[in-house]
C-alpha cells in the first residue's frame, strides 16, 4: 500500500488521475474503519489533509461554498445561521471526536444512504463540485447518489466544494436512532421552506437505496399552501395538510428490514417526522414573520 | 514509511510504518505509549481519544501518514500539558514568548524551546507523580473502576474544561458522548468533571482538598 | 524499547489517611490508571514476541472435511500454524463440562468457533496467513430453537455426552434441568381469586467489556509456561490449560495483568490455550489480542430466555402460588449453563413469600452462540418475568404495584421455594419504600422559560423554550414535546451471592507483616482477579483495620498463592475479603504470641486476653499502649496463609429442587422515570433510582459505583442491547456500531440509597453487591414504559417497533 500526501489541490488531482483506484482519505472516519477491519486494502491511500482549500468555506450571496473537508464541528459552530438544516444534521453525527474530523465531502464520497448530511443538502438545494485533471463540473445533489454506497463521481474525480444554498427560510432535520449518540440513522428527514419562491423541499435518508427528495410530498404541500393562501394569511397548517404530507413522504420510501430496524417502522417514523418538522418550520416562519410585523411571538 | 510528529511535546520519528496503520497503532506499538486504548477501532468507543493539534479525535481513525508534522497529546502527556497550560495562563512573560512562536499553531503545539522545558514522567505511584486536575478529580470522585475508558475520557474532559470553565451537566454529557464506559454508569464521571471544573474555578491545580465521599 | 514484560507493579498505598474498612479509601491503582501507565493485558509487550491470531468458522454448524494450512505456513514471517491435529494432549476444556474443543476437530458448532491458530512476526502477517488457510466445510442445518433442539429427529449437539447431567435430563440437547416443587399448586389455584399468566422473552445481552480479550504467553526455561492474562479466575484457567499443554499444574504459572472489565465474559477460556500452545510450539512469547469483532465471537453471552409464568392470588393481594417454565438457550457448549439453570430455578419466584410453586428451568444445547456467565446469571431473566407478572397482578387486583409487592415481600425467616429459610435481614419492603418515597423529578424538563443566550441555539429552527437535550431523541431532534408521555415503574429483585449448590467455594489469602524502613507494613497476596470492582482497595482497607498498619502493599495476583475463586457471583469481598481477614487474624495471633514470649515479663498487659493492633502499636482494649508493633516484629516477618470457606451449601434435589442451595442473598429495588415519545417509540430514562442492602459498606464510594454501573447495564438490556442471531444461527451485529451500549447521553441520574443490615454469617456482616442492581433495573424501566404507553411489552430489549405497532 502506498500513502500519497499531495501538498495541494493540483497534486491531488494528478495523483487521482494516475491512480484512479486510490482511496481518498480526509477525516478518515469511514475509510479507517474499513482498513482497521480488513474490509479494504487499496493499493493507494490519497491523503487530502494537506490541501488547504478543502478546509475553507466562503459565504456568498446565495450559496455557501463549503470545502469538502470542513469538519462537522466547524459547520455547527460557524454556519448555523446560513445552513441551519445542515448544522442540525452535523450535530447528530457520531460524537465530538467524529465531528472534529468527519465532513460533508466524506459523507458524499461514501454515499451511504444513512449519511446524515444528505437529507439537508437535498432539502436546501446543493451542487457538488467535482474536479479532475480533465476539468470541473457541478453535479446537482439529486443526481449525485446513484445506488447504495455509489455516487456519480468518475474514477479520477475528487470533490472540491459543495455549494449549498443559503437558507432563506426555516429548515429542520430529525434523525431516528435507538441511542442518543454514535448511532447510524434508522431514518432521517430534512425539510426546508423556501419563502422566496413559496416552495417546500423535503428529503429522506436511510429509507431507500439512496437518499431522496420526496417530490410528490413537496408538490402537494407547495400547492396546498398556495391554494389555502397560507403564505399570505400566516395561519397555522391544518392537521389534514400535515397528515397528508406525512403520508406522501412515508409512501415515497422504499426501506428494508435490517439489524437496525424494520421497513414498516422506517415508513412510520418518516411519516411522523415529516409531519412534525413541517409544523416546526412553518411555525418558525410564522413566528419570524409576525415578529417582523411586531406581532405576538409564537411558541 | 517514516512518520515524524510531535507527541506530548517531544518530536518523534517512527520508521517502517505500514501505510495502513492508524495513529493509535503507531502510538501503542511503535512509540511505547500504550495509554491510549483500543476497545473498538471504529470510532465507536472513544477509548483512543487523543488531541490532534488541540482537537479531541479518535486516534484509530487517523491514518499514520496524516500525522506527519502535527502535534499529538495523549493521556501520558496530559499532566505536563495541563501544567504548561497553567503556566501560560499565569505567566504573562512566558505566554508572550510563546505567542510569537510560529509553531504554536492553535495554541497547543510546542516549540523547540518549549520542548526543553518538558519534564519526564514520574517514576510511579506514590513517587510524587504530578497529575492534571482532571486526573486527580477522577481518582477522588471514584470515577475509575476498570479504568479502560479513563484515558480517553480524561483527554475529552480536559479539553471540555479548557474550552468551557463552567460546563453544565448537559454540556458535560455532550462533550463526553463519544466515550463509552461499561463499569460506572457515568455518574461518578460526571462528579469528577464537575469537581475538576470547580477546582479550576477556585484556584491553582491541586490546591483543593480531596472531597469527602458522599 | 524496554525488553521487560510490563506487568502490574506492586500497588502501594502510601496514604496518610486511616484508610480502614467503612471509609471511601481511594483506589491504589488509580494513579496508574489515570496516567495511562496501568498495564492491561492488551498493553503487554515482550522482546521477541510473536503475534497470534485465530481462524474462526463462518458457519454455525458444519462438518470440517479438510483443513489445508500449507499456504499459510509458507508465508514469510509465519512461525506456526496449528489445528486440532497438532494438539499435544488434552483437546477439550470447559468450566463445568469439558465439552468444548480447543480447536474444532471435525465439526464446528457455532458461528465463530475457533478452527486454527497462527503465530507470526506482525499481527497483519498473522491475519494474512490465517486468511490463506483453506477449510473445506460441509454446512449442516443448525439447531436454533426449542423445536429444532427437542423435536423428533433433532440433531444432537453432543451425542456421546457422559457428563454428570446426562443421566437425568429428558433429552440429550438439554444441558441441565432443575425443577422446584413445593406445596400444592392445584389446591392453591382452586382458592385463587385472580390468576395472571404471561409469556416473556429476554434477548441475548453481551457483557461488552471495553478491554479486549488478550494475554501474553511466555515459555519458561523449566519447560513450563508463564501466562500474563486478563481473566476472572486464575486457578481455573490454569487447571484447564495444564492438561491441554501436557504440563503439570505447577509448571503453568499465571499472573493477572490489568483487566478492562469482565462481567462474566472472562470466566471461560478465550485465547489462553491458543497463546500458550503457540508459545509452546515456537518457543517464543506469543501475544494474542482480539479486536472488537472477534471479541463478540470470543466469549459467551447472557442466555436468551423464554419464560412462561403464572401467578394466583387472593382478592386482597396475597400470593397463593406461582408456576413457571424457563427455557434458556445455552448455545453450542455448556460453559456455566448448569449453574445458570440452578440460579434461575431457585430464584424464579422472586423476593416474595409463596408457599406453593411448580417451577422448571432448563438450558438447551443449540448451534446458537454459546452462553454462560453474565452479571446476574439467570436471575436477571427471571426477574424481568416475575416483576412483569407482579404488575399484571396489581392491575388485575386494582392494587398499587408497590403495595402488592410489599404485601408479599420476603423478610428474614421467609421460606424460599427451595425450602431454605432466609436467615439474615431481607429488607424487600423497605427498599421499595425508599425508592417510592423519593420525590419525582420535575416534569417537562425540556421546557425552558427563555432560550439561554450563552448557549448555541439548542432549540433548533426557531422553536423557542425547548431544550431538546432533555427529550427522547435528544439532539437528534425528533420531538419538541409532541407525543411525549411520562411513565413511572418499580421493580425489586433477589440475587444469590457466592457459588452454590454444594460447590466447594473458598478463597485463599497470604498476609505478611514485617518492618520496612522502621515502619510495620503489611503485604497482601491473593489470586483475586481485580476486574475494576475495587477489590484491591478493600483488601488494603481490611489489612489496615485488622493489623493497625497504614502501609499496605497488594502483591500482583498470580497462581503462586492458593485460589481465590472467581471474581463473579458478587462473592469476592465476602470470600477473599474474608480470607484476608482470617489471615490477618492469624498474623495478629502470632504477633501477640511473639510479644508475650519476648516482652511478657516487662508488662502485665501481655497477659490480657484482649490485645489489639492499632495505629502501629499493640494496645489493650482500654487503649493503653503496650508496645510498638515494629518492636515486636523486630527483623523477622510473620506470614500466614489461610483458606476461607463460607457455610456449606447443598445441591438442589433433582426432583423437588429442595436444598440449602445458596449461602447469601442480596436485594435491590429500582424506580424508573421515563419519558416516551409514543409516536416514534423512543424512550428517555430520566431517573433510575436504586435502594440496595449491602450489609456493610466496606467502601461506600466503590459500593455506589458498582450499583450505578450494574443499574446502567440493566438499562441497556431494557432498551437497546441485543445480540441478534438469525435463523441460520449467525450473529448479525458483532460490532459497537450495532450492538449499542448506553452512552452518557442515554443514562439518567442514578441516585442510590445504601442500606446496611448486617448478615451475621458474613465477614463484617457484608453482603455481595455487584449483581443485584442488574436485576431490578431492567423491569423497572420496562414497567415505566408500560405505564407511559399502556402496552403489554413482554420482551426486552424494548424496541421502537414494539411501541409503535410496527
Amino acid at each position: 500500500m502506498e500513502f500519497l500526501r499531495p501538498a495541494d489541490w493540483q497534486e491531488a488531482l494528478a495523483a487521482k488521475a494516475e491512480h484512479p483506484a486510490a482511496v481518498p482519505i480526509a477525516g478518515g472516519t469511514d475509510v479507517m474503519v474499513e482498513l482497521n477491519f480488513d474490509h479494504r486494502r487499496p493499493g493507494h491511500l490519497l491523503d487530502l489533509n494537506r490541501v488547504a482549500e478543502l478546509h475553507e468555506w466562503e459565504v456568498g450571496e446565495e450559496y455557501v461554498r463549503l470545502g469538502a473537508s470542513v469538519p462537522y464541528a466547524r459547520i455547527i459552530e460557524r454556519l448555523r445561521a446560513e445552513l441551519p438544516g445542515l448544522a442540525l444534521a452535523a450535530h447528530t453525527v457520531g460524537s465530538p471526536q467524529i465531528r472534529n474530523r468527519g465532513s460533508v465531502g466524506g459523507n458524499l464520497g461514501a454515499a451511504s444512504p444513512a449519511g446524515d448530511s444528505h437529507p439537508p443538502l437535498l432539502a436546501a438545494g446543493a451542487e457538488v463540485e467535482a474536479e479532475s485533471v480533465r476539468g470541473t463540473r457541478r453535479i446537482p445533489v439529486e443526481d449525485f447518489y446513484t445506488g447504495v454506497k455509489r455516487n456519480a463521481l468518475a474514477d479520477d474525480e475528487l470533490i472540491k466544494w459543495v455549494h449549498v444554498r443559503k437558507a432563506t427560510g426555516p429548515q429542520q432535520f430529525a434523525k431516528i436512532g435507538t441511542r442518543n449518540a454514535m448511532v447510524i440513522a434508522l431514518c432521517g428527514f430534512a425539510v426546508a421552506l423556501h419563502p422566496e419562491d413559496r416552495t417546500v423541499q423535503a428529503a429522506v435518508g436511510s429509507a431507500a437505496p439512496t437518499p431522496f427528495r420526496a417530490y410528490a410530498a413537496e408538490e402537494f404541500v407547495t400547492a396546498a399552501l398556495a391554494d389555502a393562501g397560507l403564505w399570505d394569511s400566516g395561519a397555522p397548517l391544518p392537521e389534514s395538510l400535515l397528515r397528508r404530507f406525512g403520508e406522501l413522504c412515508s409512501g415515497a420510501c422504499n426501506p428494508i428490514d435490517d439489524v437496525r430496524g424494520s421497513a414498516r417502522y422506517r415508513r412510520h417514523a418518516v411519516g411522523v417526522m415529516a409531519r412534525r418538522t413541517l409544523g416546526w418550520v412553518w411555525d418558525a416562519h410564522r413566528g419570524a414573520h409576525s415578529d417582523d410585523e411586531g406581532g405576538a411571538q409564537c411558541a | 514509511m517514516r512518520v515524524t510528529f510531535t507527541v506530548n511535546g517531544r518530536r518523534h520519528e517512527a520508521d517502517d510504518v505500514w501505510e495502513g496503520e492508524s495513529l493509535l497503532y503507531v502510538l501503542r506499538e511503535r512509540m511505547g505509549l500504550p495509554g491510549s486504548k483500543n476497545a473498538c477501532e471504529q470510532g465507536e468507543c472513544g477509548s483512543c481519544t487523543v488531541r490532534l493539534d488541540g482537537l479531541p479525535v479518535c486516534a484509530c481513525l487517523v491514518a499514520a501518514g496524516q500525522v506527519e508534522g502535527r502535534d499529538v497529546v495523549t493521556v501520558e502527556g496530559l499532566a505536563d500539558y495541563a501544567a504548561r497550560r497553567e503556566e501560560r495562563a499565569g505567566n504573562a512573560e512566558f505566554a508572550g514568548s510563546n505567542a510569537n512562536d510560529p509553531a504554536s499553531g492553535a495554541g497547543s503545539g510546542a516549540s523547540a524551546a518549549d520542548e526543553q522545558r518538558w519534564t519526564p514522567k514520574g517514576a510511579g505511584p506514590g513517587s510524587g507523580t504530578r497529575l492534571a486536575p482532571v486526573q486527580q478529580a477522577f481518582i477522588d470522585a471514584g470515577a475509575v473502576q476498570c479504568g479502560f475508558c479513563t484515558p480517553g475520557l480524561l483527554v475529552a474532559a480536559d479539553e471540555l474544561i479548557e474550552r468551557n470553565a463552567r460546563p453544565s451537566d448537559a454540556d458535560i454529557r455532550e462533550a463526553l458522548s463519544g466515550n463509552l464506559c461499561r463499569c460506572t454508569g457515568y455518574e461518578k464521571i460526571l462528579d469528577a468533571v464537575r469537581l475538576a471544573a470547580a477546582r479550576a474555578d477556585s484556584g491553582p491545580a491541586g490546591s483543593a482538598e480531596p472531597e469527602e465521599a458522599r | 524499547m524496554a525488553d521487560v514484560t510490563r506487568t502490574p507493579t506492586d500497588l502501594t498505598q502510601a496514604s496518610a489517611t486511616r484508610g480502614g474498612i467503612g471509609e471511601s479509601t481511594l483506589r491504589p491503582d488509580g494513579t496508574l490508571k489515570v496516567t495511562g501507565e496501568f498495564a492491561y493485558s492488551s498493553d503487554l509487550w515482550h522482546e521477541d514476541m510473536l503475534w497470534g491470531c485465530t481462524l474462526r468458522s463462518p458457519h454455525a454448524h458444519a462438518e470440517i472435511r479438510s483443513v489445508d494450512v500449507s499456504e499459510a505456513l509458507k508465508t514469510p514471517g509465519v512461525h506456526a500454524v496449528l489445528t486440532h491435529d497438532d494438539l499435544p494432549a488434552e483437546t477439550h476444556f470447559g468450566l463445568e463440562i469439558r465439552d468444548q474443543p480447543v480447536l474444532a476437530k471435525d465439526r464446528v458448532r457455532y458461528h465463530g468457533e475457533a478452527v486454527a491458530i497462527v503465530a507470526a512476526d506482525h499481527p497483519e502477517t498473522a491475519r494474512r496467513a490465517a486468511a490463506k488457510i483453506r477449510v473445506d466445510y460441509a454446512e449442516l442445518p443448525p439447531v436454533h430453537d426449542e423445536e429444532s433442539a427437542l423435536g423428533d429427529g433433532a440433531t444432537l449437539l453432543h451425542p456421546g455426552r457422559a457428563d454428570h447431567h446426562a443421566g437425568h435430563v429428558p433429552h440429550p440437547n438439554i444441558v441441565h434441568r432443575q425443577p422446584v416443587r413445593r406445596g400444592d399448586v392445584a389446591a392453591a389455584k382452586a382458592r385463587a381469586d385472580v390468576v395472571v399468566a404471561g409469556d416473556y422473552e429476554v434477548g441475548m445481552q453481551d457483557q461488552a467489556f471495553l478491554g479486549p480479550e488478550s494475554g501474553l504467553a511466555v515459555p519458561a526455561e523449566d519447560g513450563g509456561m508463564d501466562l500474563y492474562i486478563a481473566t476472572q479466575w486464575l486457578h481455573v484457567d490454569r487447571d484447564q490449560l495444564a492438561p491441554v499443554l501436557g504440563l503439570p499444574p505447577e509448571k503453568v504459572r499465571l499472573t493477572l495483568s490489568g483487566v478492562g472489565g469482565a462481567f462474566g465474559a472472562r470466566e471461560d477460556l478465550s485465547m489462553q490455550a491458543h497463546a500458550c500452545l503457540l508459545a509452546q510450539v515456537t518457543d517464543r512469547p506469543v501475544k494474542i489480542v482480539y479486536n472488537r469483532y472477534e471479541s463478540f465471537f470470543g466469549h459467551v453471552h447472557r442466555h436468551p430466555a423464554k419464560l412462561h409464568y403464572e401467578h394466583g392470588a387472593t382478592r386482597d393481594g396475597q400470593l397463593l402460588y406461582m408456576t413457571c417454565r424457563i427455557v434458556l438457550d445455552g448455545g453450542a457448549y455448556a460453559s456455566s449453563s448448569p449453574a445458570v439453570v440452578g440460579n434461575a430455578a431457585s430464584l424464579s419466584a422472586g423476593p416474595y413469600a409463596v408457599d406453593n410453586v411448580d417451577i422448571e428451568a432448563l438450558a438447551l444445547y443449540t448451534n446458537n452462540p454459546p452462553c454462560g456467565a453474565m452479571r446476574g446469571f439467570g436471575a436477571v431473566q427471571a426477574c424481568f418475568a416475575y416483576e412483569a407478572q407482579m404488575d399484571k397482578l396489581a392491575a388485575a387486583l386494582e392494587m398499587d404495584p408497590v403495595e402488592l409487592r410489599q404485601r408479599n415481600a420476603m423478610t428474614q425467616g421467609t421460606l424460599l421455594p427451595t425450602g431454605q429459610r432466609v436467615d439474615s435481614p431481607a429488607p424487600v419492603a423497605e427498599i421499595l419504600r425508599r425508592v417510592k418515597s423519593r420525590p419525582l423529578p420535575p416534569e417537562k424538563q425540556w421546557e425552558t422559560s427563555a432560550p439561554d443566550p450563552s448557549a448555541p441555539d439548542r432549540s433548533t429552527g426557531g422553536a423557542r423554550g425547548v431544550d431538546v437535550r432533555a427529550l427522547p431523541g435528544g439532539l437528534s431532534n425528533t420531538t419538541h414535546g409532541e407525543g411525549v408521555v411520562r411513565g413511572v415503574g418499580y421493580a425489586v429483585g433477589i440475587k444469590n451471592v457466592g457459588f452454590s449448590e454444594g460447590f466447594d467455594d473458598y478463597s485463599t489469602a497470604r498476609v505478611r507483616l514485617e518492618v520496612v524502613g522502621g515502619e510495620p507494613v503489611a503485604m497482601v497476596h491473593t489470586a483475586m482477579a481485580e476486574v475494576g470492582q475495587g477489590g484491591v482497595t478493600v483488601h488494603a482497607q481490611i489489612a489496615r483495620t485488622e493489623l493497625g498498619v497504614s502501609g499496605v502493599t497488594i502483591h500482583p495476583a498470580d497462581t503462586q498463592v492458593g485460589s481465590a475463586g472467581s471474581t463473579s457471583a458478587s462473592r469476592q469481598t465476602y470470600m477473599t475479603g474474608g480470607a484476608i481477614k482470617a489471615a490477618c487474624e492469624a498474623v495478629r495471633e502470632k504477633v501477640l504470641e511473639r510479644g508475650r514470649a519476648e516482652f511478657g515479663s516487662y508488662h502485665p498487659a501481655w497477659a490480657h486476653a484482649e490485645l489489639l493492633l492499632e495505629g502501629g502499636k499493640v494496645v489493650t482494649d482500654g487503649g493503653e499502649v503496650v508496645a510498638d508493633l515494629a518492636e515486636v516484629l523486630g527483623s523477622s516477618a510473620i506470614e500466614e496463609e489461610v483458606e476461607f470457606r463460607h457455610r456449606p451449601t447443598e445441591a438442589f434435589d433433582l426432583t423437588t429442587g429442595q436444598g440449602f442451595g445458596h449461602v447469601q442473598y442480596s436485594f435491590a429495588a429500582h424506580r424508573a422515570v421515563v419519558e416516551v415519545d409514543t409516536e416514534l417509540g423512543l424512550v428517555k430514562v430520566v431517573e433510575l433510582a436504586c435502594a440496595q442492602d449491602v450489609g456493610k459498606a466496606l467502601n461506600p464510594l466503590s459500593a455506589v459505583g458498582q450499583i450505578q454501573g450494574g443499574t446502567t447495564q440493566g438499562l441497556g438490556l431494557a432498551v437497546m442491547e441485543e445480540i441478534l442471531v438469525d435463523p441460520a444461527a449467525k450473529v448479525r451485529n458483532p460490532s459497537f456500531t450495532d450492538y449499542l451500549i448506553p452512552t452518557i447521553l442515554d443514562t439518567p441520574t442514578i441516585p442510590v440509597d445504601v442500606l446496611e443490615l448486617a448478615d451475621e454469617h458474613a465477614p463484617y456482616g457484608l453482603r455481595g453487591i455487584g449483581e443485584a442492581p442488574t436485576l431490578s433495573s431492567t423491569p423497572a424501566v420496562v414497567a415505566a414504559v408500560r405505564n407511559a404507553t399502556g402496552l403489554d411489552l413482554n420482551r426486552v430489549p424494548v424496541r421502537p417497533e414494539h411501541l409503535t405497532g410496527t
